[in-house]
């Protein structure tokens, strides 16, 4: 699709000549993930992540598939469905839940690696914006799927959970209960909520595929990025996705998945929450309500906000605090103006990404926890440092940041085998 | 064009009301410091408990889980339900489907029945157990369990190994943990004392339990396989016993995730080795990546740049 050296699709099969003249599906699917997607050659393990997530999507589709066959969803028979029928008479129920339990968790791991690789290496600079935006479109979505789902087996933390995500809506002056009302199908979760979040469940999944098809076709369109960030010259510096990149790819996802084997089989409720455990209960609140892990650091922004500043109350500035503080990411690519991408090349860059990392961490670490004053002032202001670093720190790096020399070529830094000993092109 | 200082506005806006809030917050704690609380200073972690099904290799004791049954069966089920358990479900504690038939239905051991329709008149009525039928609860609602326990109810036991931070260790540590409450605690806390009908308990979050101790005297149960009858023996066995209530699949569990731990790995090893085969071996000449980020060229690049003078 790409690059005018890609190798084009030659059918030698008779009945792939036939299929491939009146449906080139074969055509597709060999340009797309085969021998005829050229990519860079010097491409390192963090870009293994696109297809693991690829991988987990599927296993999700797949398990959730299998447990809606099993499933009530009806506010008296949904945890029992869960707990009992699945888990205790369903063939292989247990591994099911499980793998799908543990799916999400994983699913998400191998997500916030690969928007942190993107963030690292600049995948979200020109002419990548809309890879990079459809990818942003993705993670909302499995937020809101990963919410919903979570919800299903109608214990504590569902029932909680949904109570509370629903109630940053009633943050909104005017229509804000209203919404929050329409949005459940009644004052509180209950029977509507559930049957709509298990048909959204349901459904979400499958737009997330959709977008992925997106995310994929315009990444194609440009071709991958890599560790150097330099642009593809020539057939040097590809290599054929098939077999160079499916063999890596392979390898690695067989190592990742070893590790999720083991999360699931020896520690399944590691990452959950036992209060999920305990059926639903509209009249006892649990001590203290937290999201899955996946949200902490969201969690945290949104509790860090105590102070009535102007006319808006503390519940609506920490609803739109977290609102934007994901919503900033979409404009992530006219923050950074620096033409270099690779954060290799970026000395000043590279330490305030760490920092970024570290602050997240703390974010998340401070979501997660019980409510202590240290705690609060401690996340307060690691998000008051998340949204300077988006919005003012990087900008002002991207404009003042001296970057370093950059290799005249992929095939050059990978050949030479050293990116700082080739001729010095200055960029920018 | 005005993108940038737009957002840059915006990111300054949040970070005032998260400044502000900080300060605001931190003001509040050191002029309004928070009260002390008694649960927060005399709450006790549950103790160690180690049992058979611990580990990667764990399996359950089926010896002990029977006398966890008995325990269960004879003390917790005056009160507590265990709706998710089916007595077929025991065969996994090596009872013979005889020995489960009459476990549920003799009226011996299984005391409690289970709520029916008469056939003849369409009356409800109660029938004995069957072992297709879940241990029937003590009451007949939760209206009824309340009413019996000074209006605190019962919590059903099937999942409470799950359902409880710690675990078995905690059942283990509430069932042992009961006490007279610390004079020093009075002390510093007079009004903390524990409420008539409550019963002091550092194991429990807010330290003031509605269940009165359950095993109290040594040799409360009489095990059938000889065992002493100890408190601590006791809620050891059936702390052990509602690990099981909770997770049936454990040994199922672990057996499957060595063979596919195991598989996984030689599937990695192999796939391992085909991309060794496909970028360095064969007849073609050797595809050399290394990236930037390869341990060797790192050390290079650095070296490099030192000699260069170079920040980074």
């Amino acid at each position: 699709m790409s690059f005018s050296w890609a190798k084009p699709y030659e059918p030698k099969h008779p009945v792939m000549k036939w299929l491939d003249e009146r449906l080139p599906l074969p055509r597709l699917a060999y340009g797309a993930v085969g021998g005829g997607y050229p990519v860079p050659r010097n491409l390192n393990y963090w870009w293994n992540f696109g297809v693991l997530a690829g991988i987990f999507l599927t296993i999700q589709i797949v398990t959730g598939i299998v447990l809606a066959m099993h499933y009530y969803a009806t506010a008296d028979g949904a945890f029992n469905s869960v707990n009992q029928l699945i888990m205790r008479d369903v063939n292989a129920g247990w591994l099911l839940r499980y793998a799908h339990m543990n799916g999400a968790s994983f699913f998400f791991i191998v997500v916030y690696i690969h928007i942190f690789r993107g963030l690292y290496y600049g995948s979200y600079k020109a002419p990548r914006e809309l890879v990079w935006m459809l990818g942003l479109v993705i993670y909302l979505l499995m937020m809101a799927t990963a919410f919903m789902g979570y919800v299903l087996p109608w214990g504590q933390m569902s029932y909680w959970g949904a109570q509370v995500i629903t109630g940053f809506f009633s943050a909104f002056p005017l229509v804000g209960e209203p919404v929050r009302v329409w949005l459940l199908g009644g004052y509180a979760p209950d029977q509507a909520a559930l049957t709509r979040f298990f048909s959204l469940h349901y459904l979400l999944p499958f737009v997330i595929a959709g977008v992925v098809i997106l995310h994929i076709w315009s990444l194609h369109i440009p071709g991958s990025g890599n560790p150097t960030g330099v642009d593809v010259k020539d057939e040097k510096d590809t290599l054929p996705f098939h077999p160079y990149y499916t063999a890596k790819d392979g390898w690695f996802a067989a190592a990742f998945l070893l590790v999720y084997a083991l999360v699931t089989f020896y520690a399944p409720n590691y990452l959950g929450h036992p209060d999920n455990y305990i059926p639903a209960n509209a009249l006892a609140t649990p001590a203290h309500i937290v999201p899955e892990w996946y949200f902490w650091p969201f969690y945290a922004i949104l509790r860090s906000c105590t102070f009535n500043l102007f006319w808006i109350d503390a519940k609506l500035w920490g609803v739109l605090a977290m609102f934007f503080s994901i919503l900033l990411l979409f404009f992530l690519p006219w923050l950074d103006k620096s033409p270099v991408r690779s954060g290799n090349y970026r000395p000043v860059f590279k330490r305030f990404f760490w920092l970024l990392v570290i602050d997240i961490v703390i974010l998340g670490y401070v979501g997660g926890a019980p409510i202590v004053w240290w705690r609060t002032a401690l996340g307060q202001i690691a998000a008051a440092y998340y949204f300077l670093h988006f919005l003012v720190i990087l900008p002002l790096v991207s404009a003042f940041e001296t970057t370093d020399p950059l290799p005249n070529s992929i095939s050059e830094s990978v050949l030479s085998g050293d990116a700082a000993e080739a001729p010095v092109a200055t960029v920018g | 064009m005005f993108l940038r200082p737009i957002l840059g506005f915006i990111g300054a806006i949040f970070a005032l009301a998260l400044v502000c809030s900080l300060f605001s917050g931190l003001k509040t704690y050191f002029t309004n410091p928070p009260a002390p609380l008694a649960s927060e200073e005399f709450h006790k972690e549950p103790k160690p408990l180690h049992l058979a099904s611990d580990g990667p290799f764990g399996k359950f004791d089926k010896a002990q889980l029977q006398r966890g049954l008995q325990v269960y069966t004879e003390v917790c089920s005056a009160c507590h339900s265990l709706k998710l358990v089916a007595f077929r479900d025991l065969k996994a504690l090596g009872y013979s489907d005889a020995e489960i038939k009459a476990f549920a239905g003799s009226g011996k051991q299984w005391k409690i029945e289970v709520p029916s329709i008469n056939p003849d008149t369409g009356e409800a009525t109660t029938r004995k157990a069957l072992p297709s039928d879940t241990f029937p609860a003590p009451f007949a609602n939760d209206t009824a369990a309340r009413a019996a326990n000074n209006n605190a109810l019962p919590p059903d036991l099937s999942l409470m190994t799950k359902a409880r931070e710690g675990g078995a260790a905690y059942v283990y540590s509430l069932l042992t943990g009961f006490q007279n409450q610390p004079a020093e605690l009075l002390k510093k806390f007079p009004d903390a004392k524990t409420p008539p009908n409550l019963h002091y308990n550092p194991y429990f979050a807010n330290l003031n339990l509605a269940m009165p101790p359950p095993l109290t005297t040594d040799g409360q149960v009489t095990y059938a396989d000889g065992t002493k009858a100890t408190v601590d023996q006791m809620a050891k066995d059936v702390s052990a016993f509602l690990v099981w209530t909770a997770q049936p699949d454990l040994e199922r569990r672990h057996a499957a995730g060595l063979a596919v731990a195991i598989f996984l790995l030689i599937a990695t090893i192999l796939a391992y080795l085909a991309k060794q085969q496909i970028w360095h071996g064969g007849a073609e000449p050797d595809v050399r990546v290394t990236g930037v980020l390869e341990p060797k060229n790192q050390a290079k690049t650095r070296r490099a740049k030192n000699k260069a003078g170079v920040a980074g």
